[in-house]
């Protein structure tokens, strides 16, 4: 077990290399000299020679890679000329609004659409089934944009119950930060209780098949019990999975929710630094967020495998 | 969707193939996934003649008008005509409804275009991948740590690299698109490699390049079309994010995200220029992904078990 754990961690640094190794080719792929580039439009001659010696830009190739993840290592992602700050400080900044978006979102989607999908394999066929999986290609086709701006027009500006936009820090009084963080989250949940929604039917329908659900009803268990006891939790694996995968479409949901909500978080960040191609910051986003999603999966890999007698190695 | 346990039992003993493209064709979902997107081509090249003005003629008196609203054009001979904006116009006067209708070309031409691109690119990789075993675990591995970048980050740090404009705008959507495609293409070929007419046509000295094409390839068409419609689905979606995002193509040009993303500013005051391009948006990808859950169900019941 512990060698498994082990072999499985050490896995991912293959996969975060490879990412970094792109990352870094992406400012050399552009043409022109990557320092005047970082430095910007406005920048002088000296500036743009420091930033030359400092990436190692007259060394080798693979020279200047070492040298740039071993800054990265140390937390150093380089200076943001258009943001005038260091990226990780800007980065720091940036956290919160997008770190209680996402964990907002995450409880928020499990929350209904768990429920919603055993609903469904449990009424199978029936009009709460044909709702429920019709709400889930619905979730995957509407845009994240077009449900944030219908929820404000709808609950900000007719019925005034939510502020239309904005982002309020924890430290400045909790009642106010839940009631900005309502409709984002429920903009962003959409498409992630789609996803998880249909995942939790297909297995669960799976299992209801199986012979100790039989013998669980036989017995006269109580089918609420039958179901959230016998069946969801053989059928939770495939639904773990698929939560840790939906990672992806949420940090992609994120972006644009916050850039529709004006939030000042990590995805408004990565827009910000696109349009001003400030590419030490694109280069800083795209490896964390891509950390993090790579770190989820081998979380949710992990807890399960543990978890799971049945799982051997 | 359900498909009465009696029926499915008798057709399934039907011939495999052709049953099963005959079968799609008589399924609701693809029906009305196809009569949709029929539709939104024939509004897309029809736009000229369907009653639109210039899509990018700008008005300046005629700025933020509600739908509805009337507006008297003088011609060049000196005759007057009465144009109806019946989805208002934007900030800058434009008639929002030949905008949206103008819209629907760039959005299809980025849907189809990429699932086309990336099928193609991704089917190469994969037989390569799936069948040169000394190539696959280099390929394979570079593929994972694309696949560890979320979508639509690699797509924006992609098109930060080029010039906005449609090109760079499908190669951005194309290229986190790839490796998708080449694992089920890979996991194809893994499965059908060992498979008894293949080992004969090695037997028969059929060189690798025709083995692939001739015996190989055919196995991966189904999924590919199933999986090509759900590209071209999410295609449209990110073409959408990417203009309102304003990284996209050029805002002169009129896209759906684009059309959106200029009505912003004064959502509050005249939500038009957000919901009507948002409904052509979601009608379409709605219209793809109904085709495409149609196509898997009944061409490749498989993968309807593994999504």
């Amino acid at each position: 077990m512990v060698g498994y754990i082990l072999r499985r961690i050490i896995s991912t640094v293959p996969v975060m290399l490879i990412v970094a190794v792109l990352v870094f080719l992406m400012l050399r792929l552009t043409p022109g000299d990557p320092a005047a580039i970082i430095a910007g439009d406005n920048a002088n001659a000296e500036q743009v020679a420091l930033i030359r010696d400092r990436l190692g830009l007259d060394k080798p190739i693979l020279t200047q890679f070492v040298i740039w993840s071993g800054n990265i290592l140390h937390g150093d992602f380089g200076e943001s000329f258009f943001f005038k700050k260091s990226v990780s400080e800007l980065i720091a900044s940036r956290l919160e609004p997008t770190l209680a978006l996402s964990v907002s979102t995450i409880i928020l989607a499990v929350l209904i659409a768990v429920p919603l999908g055993v609903l469904a394999a449990y009424r199978r066929g029936s009009p709460v089934d044909r709702i429920v999986m019709g709400f889930s290609v619905l979730g995957f086709s509407v845009p994240v944009f077009v449900i944030g701006y219908g929820l404000i027009y709808l609950f900000a500006i007719k019925l005034n119950w939510f502020p239309v936009q904005g982002y309020q820090r924890i430290a400045d009084g909790i009642p106010g930060f839940l009631q900005r963080l309502v409709l984002p989250s429920l903009t962003l949940s959409v498409i992630y209780v789609a996803l998880i929604a249909r995942m939790t039917r297909t297995s669960v329908l799976d299992v209801m098949g199986e012979d100790y659900i039989r013998t669980a009803r036989a017995k006269g268990q109580v089918e609420r019990v039958v179901l959230f006891r016998h069946a969801l939790r053989n059928a939770a694996v495939p639904i773990i999975t698929v939560i840790g995968l939906g990672v992806a479409l949420l940090i992609g949901g994120v972006v644009v929710t916050e850039s529709v909500f004006t939030i000042p978080g990590l995805g408004r960040l990565t827009v910000d630094a696109v349009l001003a191609r400030d590419y030490p910051t694109i280069q800083a986003v795209i490896l964390l967020f891509s950390l993090v999603y790579v770190l989820i999966n081998l979380g949710v890999d992990l807890v399960y495998r543990v978890f799971d007698p049945r799982i051997r190695y | 969707m359900s498909v009465e346990p009696a029926l499915l039992a008798v057709e399934t003993t039907a011939p495999a193939d052709v049953g099963a493209f005959a079968r799609a064709r008589r399924d609701a979902s693809v029906l009305i996934g196809a009569a949709v997107i029929v539709l939104m081509i024939v509004i897309g090249l029809g736009a000229p003649v369907l009653g639109t003005m210039s899509p990018s003629e700008i008005s300046p008196p005629f700025r933020n008008k509600l739908p509805g609203t009337e507006q008297t054009i003088r011609r060049d001979d000196g005759s007057t005509a009465t144009y109806t904006h019946w989805m208002g116009t934007d900030s800058l006067g434009r008639d929002v409804y030949s905008r949206v209708l103008y819209g629907a070309r760039i959005s299809l031409l980025v849907g189809i275009a990429v699932a086309a691109i990336s099928i193609g690119v991704g089917l190469a990789i994969g037989l390569v991948a799936g069948y040169l075993r000394w190539l696959d675990g280099l390929i394979m591995r570079f593929m994972d740590g694309l696949m560890a970048i979320p979508a639509i980050l690699l797509a924006l740090a992609l098109v930060s690299l080029f010039h906005a404009g449609l090109t760079s705008v499908i190669v951005a959507i194309v290229v986190p698109e790839i490796p998708r495609v080449v694992r089920l293409v890979r996991s194809i070929v893994l499965s059908v490699r060992e498979e008894p007419y293949v080992e004969a046509a090695v037997m028969a000295g059929t060189r690798t390049p025709l083995l692939l094409v001739r015996h190989v390839m055919p196995n991966t068409v189904a999924p590919l079309i199933v999986q090509g419609t759900f590209i071209c689905a999410s295609a449209i979606l990110v073409e959408a994010i990417l203009s309102f995002l304003g990284v996209g193509i050029p805002p002169e040009t009129p896209t759906w995200g684009n059309i959106m993303a200029e009505g912003r500013g004064l959502f509050r005051v005249y939500p038009h220029n957000i919901f009507f391009p948002g409904i052509f948006l979601a009608l379409t990808v709605l219209a793809v992904n109904m085709l495409g859950d149609g196509l898997r169900d009944q061409l490749d019941p498989k993968l309807a078990k593994r999504v």
